[in-house]
């Protein structure tokens, strides 16, 4: 039976969440999963791993490894790639899964099926088959990987991290690695709690109809009314006048985000902003043109003044979590 | 400063993506094809870069179709120095195949920067930059959307879930740029006047065969047709019910 290999990622001696999708995603490929962590000591979490599936979890350590370091972590993953036979190496598609993935997959020597919402291995062949969004999702890609292994990331917050229990062995691993020539020297956090858009269970963006810049705290303040699960995206328009940081644009020159719900506010819906967020589970417009193209891909629609309509809904959603 | 640009022919975001009749490919009739919007970061750093150091060259790269030297004209009309397109007639599934080829044509160039966008609108393989560095065994930053070089040592920022990391590299290396990096210039009539008589060296490639095959490319499944639930502020209350009850979102 084959086995994969699951890169699951940590911050600080924590597990990062997004790994429980990592693992959930690598069973869908059939065969053993193995979790696979580089960390400078034991990382928190890492024993939940077993929970969604894993049948071995192993921490690659390295003091070296305290924050991501790019180069000696592809090697330490390489190397265990190349030494234990694995089927697939899975990774997910956050933003050290999209820099380690292309390392890795040239040091085997093949390519990367990269940001991944469907995986299955293909019955009849050994080969695995894949679909991606391309064109920012104006079309999916479906393709099938003879590599071996197949090297792929998974689109975070499609694969819904399933329980399935395991007694997990766990191991930790001192391994040697090269001394990186890249190197992160610090992490400047974002203000606190705040978000990404690729990753938040509820994305809550704002367009031009927003007026100006300082308006965006209407947006803020019915993100907060979420207690803490929403993040605040934006279009390209308000992006490129220098309204929010890029970080927050959502669409094809942007991030690609599939939220559980999206709410789009002052946003008319321009077909490369439409193809950022159409995964979305539920989209929810809120605009003051009825015929703003966004109306066609929301399902809940409101039309009227943002002004007046999203206080109304912070308040609303404040009564809920109140 | 001698700096390599890697860039890519996609078509422009505002098009409307048609499958071929193959049903693995969109149909290209009537599309407008641009440079990657990526990749004009990448020029653009390269050419500050150049400027900054008032000497050296920026050579622009491209893995593509014939029709892939009006891309990199564009990138000579910015203010690139002189172009080479690796012609082939359609850019492999497999993102390795293509960094195999590039790599190939880097090799013997000895570049202080090779610059790529960190990804390509329509393929979204994300890949080929970092694949790249890592056959010429060059150091990689990706997605960089600050940048400071000193001498033979640079500092690069880049966007992480919930905060920026701050990563230090040696020169030569491999660097992917991310929107946020620099304001791209528009080509002016002059450099695009220039920009006809600037060399630009056709040469054909033999691309190896990849492990990754396309199997469709299929739309997207449709989203079921949504409702208005009512005007202004009145109808929040019956949007929050559907939300709970209905979509069991909230």
């Amino acid at each position: 039976m084959s086995t994969i290999l699951a890169v699951c990622e940590q911050r600080d001696g924590v597990l990062r969440k997004v790994s429980h999708e990592v693992v959930t995603g690598a069973h869908r490929l059939g065969g053993t999963v193995e979790a696979v962590l580089c960390a400078s000591g034991p990382v928190t979490g890492a024993d939940q791993l077993g929970k969604f599936g894993a049948d071995k979890v192993v921490t690659l350590t390295n003091a070296a490894f305290a924050k991501y370091a790019p180069e000696g972590n592809a090697q330490a993953i390489a190397e265990r790639v190349k030494a234990g036979g694995y089927a697939a190496v899975v990774f997910a598609a956050s933003a050290t899964g999209k820099d380690l993935a292309p390392r890795v997959a040239a040091k085997l020597g093949v390519g990367l099926v990269a940001d991944c919402t469907e995986i299955a291995a293909d019955g009849g062949s050994s080969a695995i088959v894949a679909t991606r969004p391309v064109y920012a999702g104006k079309a999916l890609l479906k393709v099938k990987v003879a590599a071996k292994p197949a090297v792929l990331s998974l689109r975070p917050n499609v694969f819904t991290p399933v329980e399935r229990p395991k007694a997990g062995t766990a191991e930790t691993v001192a391994v040697n690695v090269a001394a990186g020539r890249v190197v992160v020297r610090e992490i400047k956090a974002a203000e606190a709690g705040a978000l990404d858009v690729a990753e938040a269970q509820i994305v809550i963006s704002g367009g031009r109809g927003l007026k100006e810049p300082a308006n965006f705290r209407v947006i803020e303040e019915l993100a907060r009314a979420f207690g803490g699960q929403a993040a605040v995206g934006a279009s390209r328009a308000v992006v490129d006048a220098g309204w929010r940081a890029h970080a927050d644009q959502v669409g094809q020159t942007g991030k690609t985000v599939s939220p559980t719900l999206y709410i789009a506010v002052g946003i008319s819906g321009a077909i490369q902003h439409l193809a950022g967020m159409r995964t979305s589970k539920v989209i929810v417009a809120i605009n003051k043109d009825k015929d703003a193209p966004i109306f066609k891909v929301a399902d809940y629609g409101v039309v009227g003044d943002l002004f007046e309509v999203v206080p109304k809904l912070t308040e609303e959603i404040k009564k809920l979590h109140g | 400063m001698k700096i390599a640009v890697c860039i890519k022919r996609v078509p422009d975001s505002e098009t409307r993506v048609k499958i071929a009749p193959d049903g693995k490919r969109i149909d290209e009739a009537g599309v407008k094809f641009v440079l990657n919007p990526y990749d004009e970061f990448a020029v653009e750093e390269a050419l500050q870069r150049k400027e900054k150091a008032g000497a050296g060259e920026v050579v622009v790269i491209c893995l593509g179709p014939a029709a892939a030297q009006e891309t990199i004209r564009t990138a000579l009309a910015m203010g690139a120095d002189r172009g080479v397109l690796l012609q082939t007639d359609a850019v492999p599934a497999d993102g390795f195949v293509t960094a195999q080829a590039l790599a190939a044509e880097l090799k013997p160039g000895g570049w202080d920067l090779i610059l790529f966008g960190k990804m390509a609108i329509d393929d979204y393989n994300q890949q080929v930059g970092p694949m790249v560095a890592e056959l010429l065994g060059l150091p990689c930053v990706t997605a960089v959307a600050h940048l400071e070089i000193d001498g033979a040592k640079g500092v690069a920022e880049r966007e992480i879930e919930g905060g920026i990391e701050v990563v230090e590299f040696p020169l030569p290396a491999v660097l992917t740029a991310d929107k946020g990096l620099n304001e791209p210039r528009y080509p002016a009539l002059k450099g695009i006047m220039a920009a006809k008589k600037k060399p630009l060296e056709v040469k054909p490639v033999q691309l190896a065969a990849g492990a990754i095959e396309v199997v469709a490319l299929t739309p997207p499944p449709e989203r079921k047709e949504g409702k208005i639930v009512g005007e202004g502020p009145g109808a929040v209350p019956e949007l929050v019910r559907l939300l709970r009850e209905e979509a069991k979102v909230l």
